[in-house]
């Protein structure tokens, strides 16, 4: 594994995920009619920098009534789990941060390791606000990390592998989007939920736990989570596209950019969510993942497992 | 399921639609004149001060934001002494415009007025009165009011009769 790479890619990631608080907010003003953040540099491109100048220049400050220990880690835990998550996505044939032969169980271990940020952030602020939202994110996590999971099963036994790389390249003659279609559909829906984006952002629920888990955050320790948040979008969106939509692969463009362009479809996507769809109630969020999409994973799993015994029987 | 996937390709079509805001500073919106921005003190067709500081519009006014003190001229004019309108407490409601019976008082459509010291938002006398009529060009109060002011006497307003005589008014 080369350290410079590795070190480039994560960049890049971090990057693109301080543009993305741009592009979110200009494709945000697109969809409400209206302009967005286009004062800083051209477009507004450089808003991502103002951002960061007035975070990094703000109060840090710590609640005399938390657990300062906790308060202090939770928030590198979800950017250092989400950037460790992106380690395994292969960005084109020859280009990935390592390549794990376990490479998906390691994206579901690290994506299962956020919600430790958030429910120890959330726990260790000691604001009823802050502890309504951790618990709310555990409760939400467990129970969409069940069929995330299970949602790739389909995937895992069309390629015969957990690295990402051969998934890939099994992908070749046929997306897997097509044979694994209920499979995205619930990966999708657990990806939101496991980014706590906001359709799903019940841990955070603006309206009604003023901003949930990180209620006393400031200054660049909310930054972490804001940007871990961001990254988590991005990652969702690089491993749909690993997993269904066949990575790097398209005609006449180079790898790279195939990758990007279809990443970046589904990151406007996750926006144009945001966008668009209400926030469920705690309860509807609940019954949906345990009631309709784990029966849907589960049904997946075992016509997937059918089709393709039968297939072997021939 | 189906009208969240409706809402999304509607929410998606509004990316064709035409912006609803402007750019400010260099794009100025569109106010109709009758805006309720800044609070002007208007003069009659003749040049005079329409205000007869009947206090009708501190009354009026919710947030009790004008201040004025009458005054009589050598005519028997009223006019305002002092009149002050405290522009950080105004909420730009109207009630003012409504309530002034000689049309002195209105809001145009002008709303610049930010300052970076807060005692510069109270208006005096002098940055209040404009030298024109506003949106009303040929009002004049004196001149269709019953009252006598120096210069027209009971009877000689516009559409008024002579004063009759009570005590002759036999059958």
């Amino acid at each position: 594994m080369n350290v410079g790479i590795a070190l480039l890619l994560f960049t890049g990631l971090l990057l693109s995920a301080a543009l993305l608080t741009w592009l979110e907010r200009r494709l945000l003003g697109l969809w409400q009619d209206r302009h967005g953040p286009n004062r800083a540099g051209p477009f507004g491109l450089l808003q991502p920098v103002a951002d960061m100048i007035k975070i990094l220049t703000k109060e840090d400050w710590i609640p005399p009534f938390a657990d300062k220990a906790v308060f202090v880690i939770a928030p590198a835990i979800i950017l250092g789990a989400t950037l460790m998550a992106f380690a395994v996505v292969p960005l084109t044939p020859d280009l990935w941060v390592v390549d794990l032969n376990i490479g998906l169980l390691f994206f579901l271990a690290m994506t299962s390791v956020t919600v430790y940020a958030v429910a120890l952030g959330g726990w260790s602020s000691n604001n009823k606000y802050s502890l309504l939202g951790g618990v709310r994110s555990a409760a939400q996590m467990i129970s969409y990390e069940v069929f995330m999971g299970l949602s790739l099963a389909g995937v895992i036994m069309l390629a015969g592998t957990f690295n990402l790389r051969e998934i890939v390249l099994a992908q070749a003659g046929l997306w897997f989007v097509v044979p694994q279609f209920f499979g995205f559909l619930a990966f999708f829906v657990a990806g939101l939920a496991e980014s706590h984006r906001l359709p799903l952002d019940l841990p955070e629920a603006e309206h009604e736990l003023t901003a949930g888990f990180h209620t006393e955050y400031s200054g660049m320790k909310f930054g972490m989570f804001f940007v871990g948040e961001y990254v988590g979008v991005v990652v969702t969106s690089a491993m749909i596209v690993t997993l269904f939509f066949g990575g790097w692969q398209g005609p006449w463009l180079p790898p790279l950019l195939w990758f990007c362009i279809k990443t970046g479809a589904f990151v406007a996507l996750f926006v144009l969510l945001r966008a668009a769809i209400p926030r469920p109630r705690y309860d509807q969020l609940m019954a949906f993942g345990w009631k309709v999409l784990l029966p849907l994973t589960l049904v997946n799993f075992l016509v997937t497992g059918a089709v393709l015994l039968a297939r072997q029987g021939n | 399921m189906l009208s969240q996937l409706q809402s999304l390709w509607q929410v998606f079509r509004h990316a064709f639609h035409r912006r609803q805001t402007v750019n400010y500073p260099e794009q100025q919106p569109y106010l109709p004149p009758r805006t309720r921005g800044r609070i002007v003190l208007t003069r009659d067709p003749d040049g005079e001060e329409r205000c007869v500081a009947c206090n009708l519009c501190a009354v009026a006014c919710p947030v009790d934001c004008i201040a004025l003190d009458k005054a009589e001229d050598e005519n028997g004019r009223w006019y305002p002494d002092f009149f002050r309108i405290n522009f950080s407490r105004c909420i730009y409601c109207g009630m003012c415009e409504e309530a002034c019976p000689t049309y002195a008082i209105q809001l145009i459509p002008d709303f610049e007025m930010a300052e970076y010291r807060r005692a510069e938002m109270v208006y005096e006398k002098e940055d209040l009165l404009i030298n024109g009529p506003g949106k009303y060009h040929d009002y004049n109060f004196y001149r269709v009011a019953g009252l006598a002011v120096g210069g027209k006497d009971k009877g000689e307003a516009e559409d008024e009769a002579p004063p009759t005589d009570p005590r002759r008014l036999m059958p």
